[in-house]
């Protein structure tokens, strides 16, 4: 029994040098961690940037669609944004970022950070639109109705009656929607940005030990999205005790 | 044109499908100022959509709705302007669930007419008084119960001072024993001389406060007259058909 023991207590000792070694090479030597820490810095500041461009594009396509829906105007800027709906949500998102930075750029000296802001503006815009519209739609007929017959215009009813309410719904929905592209962030490294991910890569490559810098990364991302979760479950449980 | 004639309206038509199924087939009516309209008809007959008309929430095929003299069925004419005059009570109440009760009746007039919050909160006060819900102003309109919610809808029409108050069956999403107390409140509004079209099942009403009783089928006016002669001498067989089965 005691040679047991002492056996286990031996493998536990080597295994936390061992750990604290990788620890130390992984993330302190060299400064090694400065990589995570700046690599987490890009990741928020596109996920930050996307998220905001995105809701501005979300909001604009999703009341045109609608619009045009309901009263059959903006006949034009409908098949526009379509269009655009149906290429941005029917190619990956890899695919999209790459032709941005390889073919929309390809002969202009441009900083990545802001390339990654323009693909994922793009891409995150056209789901936003999309919740913005079903948001919208899920207000009822009536509404809309009683506002016309009080006297209210088109945009009038939008703003005072329609919006407000919609916006109840489309909350919830929209941080979901950043929590999806916080993580899909995680691809910038094609386009040779260091991002989070592309921390931990340049780690590995210089430690040749993928264990500590990809489980860190794993954890802070993990953490991030539930930070987000946490906010958005606050957010859903003040919007239902006020929702009348 | 007399001074008495609040609202014209002239060959009304609405198609749907391309002339497949029509809802109005040519409805011409002249409304003058204080009277009460019912407007009576099997369902499926076109007279909501005959109400829904007149302040355009339905837009008409064809036809002429002439309010206060301007055919607001022209493009050209800013309808919002001219559906200020018009207020409108629906089937479901469409209080706005987000506002409360006093915001509910402010909104419209603060926001369109201009008045200050305490022209416009005195004034909407006054009203809810005399429904019987001043106190309930701060409440939310999920805490009222149907018949509250329909009295606090007709406030709110009133409270852009309208000329003419149209009701597309006020009573048919209520329970029972709340049909009343919305029909008192559209009674008393009849004796104030309020110019009102009633769309309505509620055959007591329309003998009751009526001036004057519309029966529509199949999208057009089969007979116009008073209520003693609507439901006492009916002379179309439609109409007398329509009241053997709902009046027994």
């Amino acid at each position: 029994m005691n040679e047991f023991f002492d056996s286990l207590v031996l493998w536990l000792q080597t295994a936390w040098a061992n750990l604290s070694d990788q620890f130390y090479v992984n993330f302190i030597k060299a400064n090694r961690w400065t990589f995570l820490w700046e690599g987490f810095c890009v990741t928020l500041k596109i996920t930050v940037l996307a998220a905001i461009f995105g809701i501005i594009i979300g909001i604009i396509v999703g009341m045109v669609t609608f619009t045009h829906k309901k009263t059959g105007k903006l006949k034009f800027l409908n098949v526009l944004f379509q269009i655009y709906l149906t290429v941005v949500r029917g190619t990956p998102v890899l695919v999209q970022l790459l032709i941005i930075y390889f073919v929309v750029f390809a002969s202009v000296d441009v900083d990545k950070v802001l390339v990654a802001v323009i693909a994922f503006s793009i891409n995150s815009g056209a789901y936003v639109a999309e919740i913005v519209r079903g948001g919208i739609q899920s207000v009822k007929e009536g509404q809309f109705e009683a506002g016309r017959s009080l006297g209210f215009s088109y945009i009038k009813t939008m703003w005072y009656i329609i919006i407000p309410q919609a916006v109840r719904n489309i909350i919830p929905m929209l941080l979901n929607e950043f929590i999806t592209l916080l993580k899909e962030t995680s691809i910038c490294g094609y386009i040779a940005l260091n991002d989070l991910t592309r921390g931990a890569y340049i780690i590995q490559s210089r430690t040749f030990s993928p264990f500590m810098p990809l489980i860190a990364i794993a954890l802070i991302y993990l953490v991030m999205v539930l930070l987000l979760t946490l906010l958005v479950k606050y957010i859903e449980r003040r919007l239902t005790k006020n929702a009348r | 044109m007399q001074d008495n004639n609040l609202l014209i309206v002239k060959n009304l038509k609405k198609y749907y499908k391309k002339g497949e199924i029509k809802a109005l087939d040519g409805i011409s009516v002249t409304i003058n100022k204080g009277e009460v309209v019912c407007v009576i008809g099997p369902s499926g007959s076109g007279k909501s959509t005959f109400l829904r008309s007149l302040n355009l929430l339905e837009v008409p095929t064809s036809g002429e709705i002439i309010f206060e003299g301007v055919n607001i069925a022209d493009k050209k004419v800013n309808l919002d302007l001219h559906r200020r005059k018009i207020g409108m009570v629906f089937q479901q109440f469409n209080l706005f669930p987000h506002m409360t009760i006093m915001k509910n009746l402010t909104l419209a007039p603060m926001k369109l007419l201009k008045e200050s919050k305490e022209d416009a909160e005195a004034y909407a006060l006054k009203l809810l008084d005399k429904v019987g819900l001043a106190d309930r102003a701060d409440a939310y309109p999920s805490e009222l119960s149907g018949g509250q919610q329909q009295r606090v809808a007709i406030v709110r029409a009133l409270c852009m001072k309208p000329d003419v108050m149209l009701f597309d069956e006020p009573t048919s999403a209520l329970d029972p024993e709340m049909v009343g107390e919305v029909l008192d409140v559209m009674r008393s509004l009849a004796k104030d001389g309020m110019t009102m079209v009633v769309v309505t099942h509620e055959m007591g009403f329309a003998k009751e406060v009526a001036s004057r009783v519309l029966f529509i089928d199949e999208g057009v006016v089969l007979e116009d007259g008073t209520p003693a002669e609507i439901f006492d001498a009916p002379k179309h067989p439609r109409l007398q058909q329509f009241l053997e089965k709902i009046l027994v």
